[in-house]
């Protein structure tokens, strides 16, 4: 069940290049295995964080002050892409992050942020952009403020934008909602449409059985 | 006021006959048909549930197999610990729960979307989900089929539905006929390389067109695979004749009255010809080259008879520094053709290119030729039944005289969950459908192609010209 979000004020980490995947932000061989939960931050963009000797890449980003204590990233076009693997929001929420800013995401990496209480907040590109040389401006410095029950991100230098989020998520984000426990609540509509497709759609519900 | 009529798109009509409540304007909490589930991802996700002592909401509705982190060595030799723990899991934990496991060794296991669609469990019109980005292939029979994350996964095995916001359309219509050498990989890395890894994001994709109707569905499955690297979480294809041909008889389609009734049923499903999609895409299969990609992503595509981009040329820094990166990784020089750059490695396999018709088109190939010496080349068929089928071809020996290993189903190399790796700084040509950074082993450099393709390489040592060595 995912912590309820509201407000964030925070060091954000620049990662700006387009198309960084999921498998760039966890490699697989981490995530093979039913109790990989929190062992996951230390390997969190892996390939980009260590050197092929397992050292520290201190030009990455996140290995230097003060974008170590990031809790928010901000990233080029199409952060997530690739992969299903929720495994990658988890090594980012055990990284520490807890909201993301970009002019687009992956799908199903979109929907796996919300489902582990991290902000995916998507604002036009030059928005993105324009975020990304204030915290450099500031060497870092400088925080960004998101205020999720107002829509609103703050720069550095105090400009305010807002964002626009689906309802439904944030409510969810604001309140921490169970989802399966929601869902659940309507067990007799989701049995009622069955009973009804069984007749309807009969071969959909009687796999490999004859009628 | 009067709302304008338009027809429906394939997309709409199977989206809202899986309505169970309307949860926002655009957000529906939808019924799941058929819920796939596989070894990296069931266990936890049954575990999961237990630890919440809730029941599976409809076992009969779900089906596993072991594909991901097991061996693809004969034997199964060589499975990692954890892998083992994982198959161990999978079996343990869907008995409790009496879904059916297709298990090693058992004809219906092999990677998952390609036993979906093999054993009649994937049907035109259906809901299909699964803890995978690739579930989109299933679309190629018209179904809505799509990859969710965990804990969407244990919210379908306790509810056996999902809540989801309707996407936006765009409609891919490939006009043409395909070139001597060119095949449905080429024609999806193309528009890949066209529109963007970016491109179909918040889009389902509906593929069309004469290119389309003329291909077979193994080709129809391959091209919704990669919908996925443009964004599309889903891809889909009218069904038609030729899709009920390949379902037909097969061991989960429904049969006698039932099949009637589906058909009846699936004939209505093609979007109408006054549809309006968001977005519309016109591709010329004719230009279409045999593709190969040079970079870190799908979209870094070329034709065989291309040139690797120079970043000098890019006026736009950050493209210009997002090819150096790609460029980099992959040890390539600016501006030099693509086709002569030597390789390593070939991998013939995955959920893309590991059908029957795959490994044919390779196999054709390869007949009578030998791998170039240095190379490792595997095929790893996608399945226990194509392995079968493939194996009463004699596609086997043919592929072992060629210098070829033989493996056994998995995803193996693809993703090299299992262990099954391409070194660092190595070169290979592979049939799957991810070129990342160490997608194939940490610092292993992927080109992505057909099977023909990738069999040419192997042959020649280096990228190569498929159309030089075809009959
Ligand atoms: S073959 Fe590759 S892409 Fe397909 S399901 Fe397996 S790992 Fe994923």
């Amino acid at each position: 069940m995912p912590k309820p979000f509201n407000k964030l004020t925070a060091i954000a980490a620049p990662i700006m290049r387009s198309n960084i995947d999921t498998d760039v932000v966890i490699r697989i061989e981490r995530l093979v295995g039913n109790s990989v939960r929190g062992t996951l931050g230390k390997w969190a963009f892996g390939s980009l964080r260590y050197l092929p000797d397992g050292s520290e890449n201190p030009e990455f980003i996140l290995n230097r002050e003060p974008y170590r204590q990031a809790e928010i990233l901000v990233t080029g076009p199409n952060f997530g892409c690739g992969s299903s693997r929720e495994g990658a929001v988890w090594s980012l929420q055990e990284l520490g992050i807890r909201a993301i800013i970009g002019s687009g995401f992956g799908d199903i990496f979109f929907a796996n942020c919300f489902q582990n209480g991290i902000l995916p907040i998507v604002v036009d590109k030059d928005i993105v952009d324009g975020l990304a040389a204030e915290v450099e401006h500031t060497q870092g410095a400088g925080r960004i403020g998101i205020d999720l029950e107002a829509q609103t991100i703050t720069s550095p230098s105090g400009k305010q934008v807002r964002f626009e989020i689906d309802p439904r998520r944030r409510a969810g984000l604001l309140e921490g909602l169970d989802e399966i426990l929601m869902t659940l609540r309507r067990d007799d509509e989701i049995r009622a449409f069955q009973a009804a497709d069984r007749a309807e759609r009969p071969w959909i519900h009687f796999a490999g059985k004859q009628a | 006021m009067l709302l304008e009529k338009r027809g429906r798109t394939l997309l709409a009509k199977i989206w809202d006959q899986h309505v169970i409540a309307h949860i926002s304007d655009d957000t529906d909490l939808l019924h799941v048909d058929r819920h796939l589930l596989h070894d990296l991802g069931g266990s936890r996700g049954l575990i999961d549930l237990k630890g919440r002592n809730l029941p599976v909401h409809n076992p009969e509705l779900t089906f596993a197999t072991p594909d991901h982190a097991i061996s693809t060595a004969h034997g199964r030799v060589g499975t990692i610990k954890i892998g083992q723990e994982l198959l161990a899991a999978l079996r343990v934990e869907t008995t409790a729960s009496g879904i059916q496991m297709f298990d090693i060794d058992e004809p219906g296991q092999g990677i998952v979307h390609v036993i979906g669609p093999e054993l009649g469990l994937s049907l035109p019109g259906c809901l299909i989900v699964c803890g995978d980005s690739h579930t989109c292939t299933h679309g190629g029979l018209g179904a809505l089929a799509f990859g969710i994350g965990s804990s969407e996964l244990t919210h379908v095995l306790a509810t056996q539905a999902l809540i989801q916001r309707r996407p936006k359309t765009m409609c891919v219509k490939f006009e043409g006929k395909l070139s001597s050498g060119v095949t449905a990989k080429d024609l999806i890395l193309a528009l890949i390389g066209h529109v963007g890894a970016a491109g179909g994001t918040g889009y389902a994709v509906e593929y069309a067109g004469s290119a389309i109707r003329d291909m077979p569905i193994e080709g129809r499955l391959t091209i919704c695979n990669l919908s996925i690297e443009l964004g599309a979480k889903m891809g889909l294809i009218a069904p038609d004749e030729k899709t009920y041909d390949y379902i037909r008889g097969r061991r989960y389609a429904p049969r006698g009255e039932m099949w009637r009734q589906a058909v009846e049923a699936w004939r209505q499903l093609p979007s109408e010809a006054d549809a309006v999609f968001d977005r519309e895409v016109v591709i010329d299969v004719e230009a279409i080259t045999p593709q190969v990609t040079w970079g870190t992503s799908p979209e870094h595509v070329v034709g065989v008879d291309g040139r690797i981009p120079d970043p000098q040329a890019i006026a736009d820094p950050a493209r210009r520094a997002a090819i150096e990166t790609a460029l980099d990784y992959m040890g390539l020089k600016p501006g030099a053709p693509i086709a002569g750059t030597p390789i390593d490695w070939v991998f013939i396999g995955s959920c893309t290119n590991s059908r029957l018709s795959d490994l044919r088109a390779a196999a054709e190939i390869a007949r009578g030729r030998k791998v170039a010496p240095g190379v490792r080349a595997w095929v790893v068929p996608g399945s226990e039944t194509v392995k079968r089928e493939a194996v009463a071809e004699g596609l086997d020996k043919l592929f072992i005289d060629a210098g070829f290993e033989w493996r056994e189903p998995g995803c193996s190399m693809c993703l090299a969950a299992n262990g099954e790796t391409v070194a660092p700084g190595q070169r290979s040509v592979s049939t799957s459908n991810r070129n990342f950074i160490g997608r194939q082993g940490p610092r292993a450099r992927t080109h992505l192609a057909s099977p023909a393709m990738a069999v040419a390489a192997a042959i020649a040592g280096a990228i190569a010209d498929v159309r030089t060595m075809e009959r």
